[in-house]
């Protein structure tokens, strides 16, 4: 049974059709993205799916489980992470304490205990912190680990959000533009830690301008174009496809 | 261990309050102390909802004003027990909050300031009016605060008080933004869509945080009330609020020690500037316009930055 299933998708505003009757389905397990020129609606679709918006017609289903229109914090709980296209990373705080947020939902969140720093609270953050740095290993921050968010680079935040959307440790992850304004050394490093991630086993939807990278790492491949779908498939199958290759090349070969 | 390391600002602020009396000459400094120590602990709540979590409340005064006469009417007119008194205040304080919470903060900026500011006015226009128990805006006589046959008495009692209140909310508070409640609150400051993602409740949290700060306002309200031996309407009222508003910028939003040294220095600043007789009100919105032009982050966060180069590691 698939993981993910989105079926007849479709959200406008005002007038405009962001997305429209947008269907697909994601197997566990798998490397799947989401490619189209600016403006296709890519991240509108992952902002669907992951309740930041709620969509004006159609379903999706997780485990085949109804959840549009539900919020995002209760979708967490289902195992829903992503990271942002514009960074949403909270500089207020450290890099550490951000990849802490990230498993906010494995932890005693009682405000009373909190206060009083029960012992057993304070035992799960100290393990907690070796957990953070480690997942800060994992995405190759291990020298950023006790600085605060707003003095580090900005591809170092952009791996810092995929730290803190593994803390959570989630079925799914959505990626949306994890290479986006990354030069061509870093996005290689990006693509390894997108492989690295699929490979423990989560199921990744990605979405990417890069295509080499998406050619290489993609398992399935949806191609989206004014809010519809435009092509659908294995990476060989959407480079061969004809309506792709005038999406992209802007006439007909 | 770095059992000390963690604790030191709590032992640091323990011998200060414990030398504290050594330097202070009479019964005058005491009273300042001990009203800079109730506005620390008003504003060291108030900081986790401003500061820590990114909301505002221009109310808060109203709280206060909850507690103080929770205490005062409560033994009064129908005989309770002040310390039982004390507590029925700050649990009508946090329901108040609770009830405008959920519909306040779905508001955000300027409006939730709006919305909090008209439910401060609202508590304070009861007070005002309500004058059959509250003796209208000549205000009332408070009893005493004890237990058994013992009562506080005198400054030098309430200083001892005070310093224990401190201590236990200094303490407290630094436990909590430790926490992952803590760090959940100062997640949806930094990012609400980012928070919300990773399971944070936003709105829960934000009301949740509302209503501890709401009710350790209504205990201060209580203890200003007994301390005093009197309350009038002026403690609920709006530029209250605005004091302790100013004393958590002043002395920088999002910091614990900003915190105590925003409710020092502001407490102590209207007695330092009575020389200027007349003018001080003058000298004393001066000051203020100057620390938010060159120090917009308040004392504490640009003073850490610029010597200790890391700032407060919280």
């Amino acid at each position: 049974m698939a993981l993910l299933d989105v079926e007849n998708l479709s959200i406008a505003f005002g007038g405009v059709k962001a997305v429209q009757n947008v269907s697909f389905s994601v197997d566990p397990g798998i490397v799947y993205s989401v490619i189209g020129p600016n403006g296709a609606g890519k991240t509108t679709l992952f902002n669907l799916i992951t309740g930041v918006y709620t969509p004006s017609e159609g379903e999706i289903r997780l485990d085949g489980q109804s959840i549009a229109g539900t919020a995002p914090h209760a979708l967490a709980l289902r195992g829903m992470a992503r990271t942002f296209q514009n960074l949403q990373i909270c500089m207020n705080m450290t890099a550490l304490e951000n990849v802490m947020v990230g498993a906010h939902l494995k932890l005693d969140r009682n405000l009373i205990k909190a206060m009083l720093r029960f012992p057993s609270l304070a035992r799960r953050d100290a393990q907690l912190r070796d957990e953070a740095r480690e997942l800060m290993r994992f995405v190759g921050l291990e020298a950023y680990w006790s600085l605060s968010a707003n003095s580090m680079p900005y591809g170092a935040l952009k791996r810092l959000e995929i730290a803190r959307a593994l803390a959570a440790r989630p079925r799914i992850l959505f990626l949306d533009e994890p290479a986006a304004g990354l030069n061509s050394k870093e996005t290689a490093e990006i693509d390894d830690l997108v492989q690295k991630v699929a490979e423990s086993g989560i199921t990744v939807v990605l979405v990417e301008h890069d295509m080499k990278m998406v050619m290489n790492i993609s398992d399935r491949i949806l191609v989206l174009d004014y809010g519809k779908k435009l092509a659908e498939g294995t990476a060989q199958e959407v480079r061969e496809n004809p309506d792709v290759i005038a999406a992209y090349l802007g006439s007909a070969v | 261990m770095n059992l000390l390391r963690r604790h030191k600002p709590l032992l640091v602020l323990a011998a200060v309050l414990l030398l504290l009396p050594l330097v202070l000459p009479n019964n005058f400094y005491y009273d300042i102390a001990i009203r800079m120590a109730i506005n620390a602990i008003i504003v060291l709540g108030l900081n986790l909802l401003i500061g820590f979590a990114g909301q505002i409340s221009l109310g808060h005064a109203g709280f206060i004003g909850i507690g103080a006469y929770a205490s005062a009417i409560l033994p009064t007119h129908f005989g309770w027990h002040p310390l039982l008194a004390m507590l029925a205040g700050a649990a009508g304080a946090s329901a108040v909050a609770a009830i405008v919470a959920r519909p306040i903060f779905r508001l955000k900026g300027h409006y939730l300031a709006m919305a909090t500011l008209g439910l401060g006015i609202i508590i304070a226009i009861v007070i005002k009016n309500e004058a059959t128990y509250t003796g209208g805006p000549d205000g009332m006589a408070v009893p005493a605060l004890g237990l058994m046959n013992f009562s506080i008495n005198g400054e030098k009692q309430w200083y001892w008080v005070l310093a224990g209140l401190l201590l236990f909310s200094f303490w407290a508070a630094r436990n909590l933004i430790d926490s992952p409640f803590g760090r959940a609150l100062r997640a949806l400051h930094g990012s609400e869509v980012a928070s919300q993602v990773m399971g944070v409740d936003i709105v829960r949290y934000k009301v949740a945080i509302f209503i501890l700060s709401a009710f350790f306002a209504s205990l201060m309200g209580s203890v200003t009330a007994h301390y005093i031996g009197f309350v009038t309407p002026n403690i609920a009222d709006f530029f209250h609020s605005i004091e302790l508003v100013t004393m958590v910028v002043v002395g920088g939003m999002a910091s614990i020690y900003g915190s105590l040294i925003g409710a020092v220095l502001l407490t102590a600043l209207p007695q330092a500037l009575s020389t200027f007789e007349g003018w001080e009100t003058v000298v004393f919105g001066s000051i203020l316009m100057f620390c938010m032009i060159f120090m917009p982050r308040g004392l504490v966060p640009t003073l850490a930055e610029r010597f200790g180069g890391r700032g407060e590691d919280n």
